[in-house]
């Protein structure tokens, strides 16, 4: 398949793997953070992690939509499909994340609740269309790749007037999350076991696709101010691993700069269509709660005055729910990066994904589903 | 969550902005609301019903290029 085998082949990948050990130096430790949860599950179901030197080790970012979604996001959705009448339409993702008390919108859609599906936002269009006497809500998640699409029904829906329909916005920015992740105080270790002391991560594998939309140039100030080299890199198996050379090199050579594999399909100015169409619609919301990270300030986008008629939350009066997640679980520690998987005692005996008790055990994209899907019968990683 | 595909548009639908693409012979329709010129036969990333860009041939080829400079300096 054109774009993708090309990138997937093995010889290839043994061969980058012999250069990226002759490029370590072997008195230090790399710690690499893939930011984006496409990443991890790349690494975990290539087995990329088998194929480094000890010294490189991955660290698993906070780039997982579902992930970070906070519970009380989740409770609100499950008010709103509760609601009489409501059409709420949902990417699947999003189904299986625990809300408050063991409830999910899988279990509320079992209860009756009216949930739908959706692979695309023109989907959730064209049921409010569909149904003129019901209203027709899209719970809308996801960093900037999955803002544009949103952005394009919102206009769509003013221009057919399209009084039965709304978003409830959850959409978040990835380079607020990096910047909390950087500014977060060295954090201990806390019963890891680990050998270092602090949570510092030396460098970033920067997002695929997200960055196809913001381009590379938004990360420029992180590898300025904080000193880390960043290397844009595509989600296939030898994207990820030129780009850990790339960053190796970097290190090795005291540089730190923005470097771009995936140039393919990533520009400096990014698509400055789909930023357009973003701004027109959106604006920034004061402050924002991840789960893991907390509130961080101007993280996350809702719709802006002009568009407000089509904003679920004004229409419903959503109330802010302060949730706290599962007892046990340690999504959060995960998400900022300070814990693994494995660190987790809740890990496939009674968080799997059949029936999980935290975010990063339902998308595919989240750091404990990766691990148990690919990892639980072989080495720590 | 975040996942795009690489898609060869194969019929275009300009009275709605809509493209059908091809992606390993399964057909999937694609908005082409994000992305300006757009032709029959180019490839594009699909993520969530939409093309997000354009993948860019030549620069497609520079990368492995690269895998294989990487291949040669790794030969024992
Ligand atoms: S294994 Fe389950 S309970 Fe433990 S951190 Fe991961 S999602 Fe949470």
């Amino acid at each position: 398949m054109k774009y993708i085998s090309e990138f997937r082949q093995h010889d290839l990948a043994l061969q980058l793997a012999r250069a990226i050990a002759q490029t370590v130096s072997p008195d230090r430790h790399y710690r690499l953070m893939e930011f984006c949860g496409g990443h991890t599950h790349a690494i975990f179901r290539y087995g990329i992690q088998d194929l480094m030197p000890d010294n490189v080790e991955f660290i698993h970012g906070p780039g997982c939509p579902v992930c970070v979604l906070p519970t009380g996001r989740i409770d609100n959705a499950i008010q709103l499909a509760e609601q009489q009448g409501v059409i709420l339409c949902t990417y699947a993702d999003v189904l299986r994340v625990p809300a408050t008390g063991r409830h999910s919108l899988l279990k509320a859609k079992a209860n009756g609740g009216d949930i739908r599906m959706v692979y695309s936002t023109q989907d959730a269009l064209k049921i409010a269309r569909d149904n003129p006497t019901r209203q027709v809500v899209f719970f809308a998640i996801g960093f900037e790749t999955t803002t544009p699409p949103t952005a394009v029904i919102i206009q769509q829906a003013q221009a057919e007037r399209l009084g039965n329909f709304s978003v409830f916005c959850n959409h978040v920015l990835t380079p607020a999350a990096m910047g909390a992740i950087l500014d977060a105080p060295l954090s201990p270790l806390a019963n890891t076991g680990r050998a270092s002391p602090n949570l510092s991560i030396d460098a970033f594998l920067g997002p695929s696709h997200v960055s196809t939309i913001i381009g590379s140039q938004p990360y420029q100030r992180f590898a300025k101010c904080y000193a880390k080299p960043i290397v844009i890199a595509g989600f296939e198996p030898l994207d990820v691993m030129q780009s850990v050379l790339m960053l190796i090199r970097q290190l090795n050579e005291g540089r730190h700069e923005v470097e771009n594999e995936y140039s393919r399909a990533v520009t400096p100015q990014g698509n400055l269509k789909a930023q357009a169409l973003m701004r027109e619609v959106f604006e920034l919301r004061p402050q924002f709660e991840w789960r893991g990270l907390g509130l961080i300030a101007d993280s996350a986008l809702t719709l802006k005055a002009d568009y407000a008629g089509f904003d679920a939350e004004q229409r419903f009066n959503l109330p802010a729910i302060q949730a706290s997640d599962t007892k046990g679980c340690e999504c959060s520690a995960i998400l900022r990066g300070v814990k693994k998987p494995q660190d987790c005692k809740l890990l496939g005996t009674v968080c799997t994904p059949e029936n999980p008790m935290g975010s990063c055990m339902v998308s595919s994209e989240g750091a404990c589903a990766a691990y148990w899907s690919y990892r639980r019968n072989g080495a720590a990683g | 969550m975040c996942l795009a595909l690489p898609a060869q548009i194969i019929a275009i639908d300009t009275a709605t902005n809509m493209a059908t693409a091809s992606i390993d012979n399964v057909k999937v329709e694609v908005s082409l609301a994000l992305v300006d010129d757009v032709a029959l036969g180019d490839y594009v990333l699909v993520h969530v019903g939409y093309a997000l860009n354009k993948i860019d041939e030549e620069e497609a080829l520079k990368t492995l290029a690269l895998f294989a400079e990487a291949g040669l300096m790794s030969v024992p």
